[in-house]
């Protein structure tokens, strides 16, 4: 237990300075990936952060999919031109107003909700929710059911429909089974920022932000604190994650 | 009363063999099927990201549902102390194991991992609804096992009404939990309902009953056993008794969406403007489902007859499966509602109707399990003594002659 | 985990003893595994994460532990990666191939195949080292790379004194 604390309170010192020094940037994603190094590979993430995302709309615009073609290559998902069985991480979302024709464009995936329904409905706790937040599948145990995508609201999750092969090391995926976005969680654990968000930041729309919800003096939180953002189905008390502005 | 006696079926003749050829047939196709689809992967049916359960899943809910039902039979005469139906119990113990054990394999034969039913049986998850229904179809197996045991063994017959209790309490645990795993569903229109578990109760009464019916009526009619009117007029009012409390529960549920302008856009999709599922919805569940059975079993000259009251079990059970189709189906074709007031599009078929058709190996699936459901019946009372030798009126009814 | 795990060892033990059962009535016909030869310089007696002794009883062990701790915790320590095992194992022949998992050439079939175990690792995990990954040491500090490596190794001391600058 108490090897737990020290690994806390080093844990706690490190999001301290890191922070700072994200408040000084511009591009705070950009600047948290290069803030080398924080947490040691052996360390376990704790429920001292939780990872999230802000999307703003008004920043998002209609015909790119920057977001979705970095998530694509970084995760290595390929389709077979077959849209119902392919899979999707990630997708742009179009949005017109019934009453005043008002469009909205903006990407929609997992919202890595804090109290997720796939993980509740999972028979074998496959679907999971890490202690940062990252809502995942271990596809070690998943078996296929699907009842996790039945119970996502956001049609977050695709079931990997053909064989898979080729798969990008950090992001195994096969047939059978069950995925969604990991929130590039293999670059978070290095410290790095998803391609997605990377991918808008670097085309310079500057429609997405990642960073540590639980954080005040991270950039998400202030922006957050200072011009709100919504969550999609706010309805169903998820808490989600990702946080949207301008719908 | 005089004692029931029970006897198996000689199971010899030619019409037995052919059955069973017949059966097999349909078990070695759906396993073909399931190696076609397990090894190509699920898009070689008709299911996709967007229909994620589909035809496997109709005949599998269905088949669950029917079990739990099949066990009322037994239930009335041990938890209800109706004598009448005590010769029964056994074969009402057997088609609930035999129709549970047809639901569950097409289950796992359409998981995406059927190689990992282990890990499904060793992993629980007990916040999720599914995770208890896997314990509740396992120890379905064995109460009513156990059920069984005590009704067949003679020196254990003294315990057979407390091993019918609790397969009673089980049972209902077990349609509860089936129905919920779509009552719970709070993200889809067409689920996120209370109503949901006790409306499959009570479906379950309806399809168990149908099923009973028709299997008791091919067991006794090709075997030359007697099957007295007292017994059988009994099971057809019951099977009408529980098609109304199921058309009740359809209206509650209906009535209650219609109400919250929340749930109109469902509402009339499913029963006005879906295409296939609002034509299953009335065609299939209401008029072949409910309406024309519930004349067929309650007419006064048509009730007389066998065959029409077959046929009433018939529909119900097609209706059954339509019920499943628009509730499973229909559920997940209508898009979910993220943006209240917004048309949504996108590449993932956001904001549209889903399509779905259903392919051939699903289908053969499906058929599959109901053809393992009904060899299991076929068997067992080949092998034990499931089967009363008379259902005859002074065997089941002590007043009969009497009156 | 120890229930899966023991669940894991008891599905290896049956699949491995059902396979093998015909196997057995013609055993003299099998050759004995080619086990390609790694990248790094492993050796008999320090092996590569442990001893070579030790990776042939307990690797499934080993992964099967680090995938929990990776996947459920984010520790992503790489002595018992599955990716660094391919990485530095799964050779190119003569040839120049790299043989796909399932041939007799290709490191963990070579033994897999021989024993009839049969393993869905690469169902989903690249079969194939990619050089390119994440994994790789660019994105890594080689002290972290090389403290996991000597933990358990016995020659470690030298490697671990070349880095232990470089790290902080």
């Amino acid at each position: 237990m108490s090897n737990t604390n020290t690994t806390d309170i080093s844990r706690r010192k490190f999001l301290g300075s890191a922070a700072a020094a994200t408040g000084l940037t511009i591009i705070p994603g950009v600047m948290l990936y290069e803030v080398a190094q924080a947490k040691p590979d052996d360390m376990a993430v704790t429920s001292e952060v939780r990872w999230g995302m802000l999307i703003d709309t008004r920043k998002c615009s209609e015909g790119c999919d920057d977001c979705v073609t970095a998530c694509n290559t970084e995760n290595g998902l390929t389709g077979h031109d077959r849209p119902e069985t392919d899979v999707q991480w990630i997708r742009k979302l179009k949005l017109t107003d019934k009453q005043t024709g008002h469009v909205t464009s903006l990407p929609l995936m997992c919202q890595h909700c804090e109290n997720p329904p796939c993980v509740d409905v999972c028979p074998t706790g496959a679907s999971m929710k890490r202690e940062d937040g990252i809502v995942l599948v271990d596809r070690h145990i998943c078996i296929g059911c699907r009842y996790c995508m039945m119970a996502c609201p956001y049609k977050a999750r695709s079931f990997a429909h053909e064989v898979v092969t080729d798969q990008k090391v950090h992001a195994p995926r096969g047939k059978g089974t069950v995925e969604s976005c990991t929130m590039c969680v293999h670059r978070v654990d290095r410290d790095g920022i998803p391609a997605c968000v990377e991918a808008c930041t670097k085309e310079d729309h500057n429609a997405m932000l990642f960073g540590d919800l639980n954080d005040s003096n991270s950039e998400i939180s202030k922006r957050l604190a200072e011009f709100g953002g919504k969550q999609i189905r706010a309805d169903l008390g998820l808490n989600t994650g990702v946080r949207y502005q301008g719908i | 009363m005089k004692k029931a006696t029970f006897m198996e079926i000689e199971g010899r003749s030619a019409g037995y063999l052919a059955l069973l050829g017949f059966l097999g047939i349909f078990i070695l196709a759906a396993l073909g099927a399931t190696y076609y689809m397990e090894h190509n992967g699920h898009y070689v049916t008709g299911m996709s990201n967007q229909i994620v359960w589909g035809m496997p899943h109709v005949f599998a809910v269905f088949l669950i549902v029917a079990a739990s039902g099949a066990l009322n039979i037994a239930s009335i005469s041990s938890v209800f102390h109706k004598t009448a139906y005590k010769p029964l119990a056994p074969l009402s113990g057997l088609l609930a194991l035999a129709l549970l054990i047809g639901g569950l394999m097409i289950l796992v034969l359409d998981l995406g991992r059927p190689d990992r039913l282990i890990v499904a049986m060793t992993q629980y998850n007990f916040k999720s609804i599914f995770a208890w229904n896997m314990i509740l179809y396992n120890g379905f197996f064995v109460i009513v096992g156990i059920y069984i045991w005590t009704m067949m063994q003679r020196s254990m017959n003294q315990y057979s009404k407390y091993a019918g209790f609790a397969a009673f309490i089980w049972r209902l645990a077990l349609t509860t939990g089936t129905g919920s795993i779509f009552g719970f569903l709070v993200a889809r229109q067409a689920y996120d309902a209370a109503i949901m578990a006790p409306m499959f109760v009570v479906m379950s009464f309806a399809f168990g009953m149908a099923f009973f019916i028709l299997v008791l009526l091919a067991s006794y009619n090709w075997t030359e056993r007697p099957l007295g009117d007292a017994i059988f007029n009994r099971l057809k009012n019951l099977l009408g008794i529980f098609v109304a409390g199921t058309l009740y529960f359809v209206i509650a549920y209906h009535l209650t969406n219609l109400y919250a302008a929340e749930h109109a856009g469902v509402e009339s999709f499913i029963l006005m403007d879906g295409g296939i599922y609002t034509q299953m919805f009335w065609i299939g569940q209401i008029l072949i489902g409910s309406l024309i059975p519930l004349a067929l079993v309650f007419h006064p000259g048509w009730s007389k007859s066998r065959s029409l009251v077959g046929l009433a079990s018939a529909m119900v059970i097609i209706g059954g499966l339509a019920t499943m189709y628009v509730v499973i189906i229909g559920g997940q074709a209508y898009p979910l509602v993220m943006f209240p007031g917004q048309e949504v599009s996108s590449s993932f078929f956001d904001g549209v109707v889903n399509s779905y058709t259903p392919s051939l190996p699903e289908v053969v699936l499906g058929l599959g399990g109901l053809a393992t459901a009904l060899i299991v019946v076929a068997l067992a009372i080949k092998i034990l003594h499931f089967l009363p030798v008379s259902l005859a009126d002074e065997v089941v009814d002590p007043h009969a002659n009497a009156k | 985990m120890s229930v899966i795990e023991q669940i894991q060892k008891l599905k290896l033990l049956l699949a491995g003893l059902l396979i093998t059962l015909p196997l057995s009535l013609q055993a003299g016909d099998v050759n004995l595994p080619q086990v390609p030869k790694a990248k790094a310089n492993a050796t008999e007696e320090h092996g590569c994460v442990t001893s070579v002794k030790d990776m042939r009883k307990n690797h499934m062990e080993y992964l099967l532990h680090q995938r929990d701790d990776t996947i459920r915790r984010g520790v992503r320590t790489k002595q018992y990666s599955l990716a660094e095992c391919v990485e530095c194992h799964v050779t190119e022949d003569t040839s120049g191939e790299v043989a796909n998992f399932g041939e007799d050439k290709h490191f963990c079939s070579s033994c897999h195949n021989y024993v009839a175990v049969s393993i869905d690792c690469f169902q989903c995990h690249n079969d194939k080292p990619q050089g390119d990954g994440t994994m790789s040491s660019r994105d890594m500090p080689a002290s972290h790379h090389n403290m996991a490596f000597n933990k358990h190794s016995e020659t470690g001391a030298t490697l671990d004194n070349q880095n232990s600058e470089s790290g902080k």
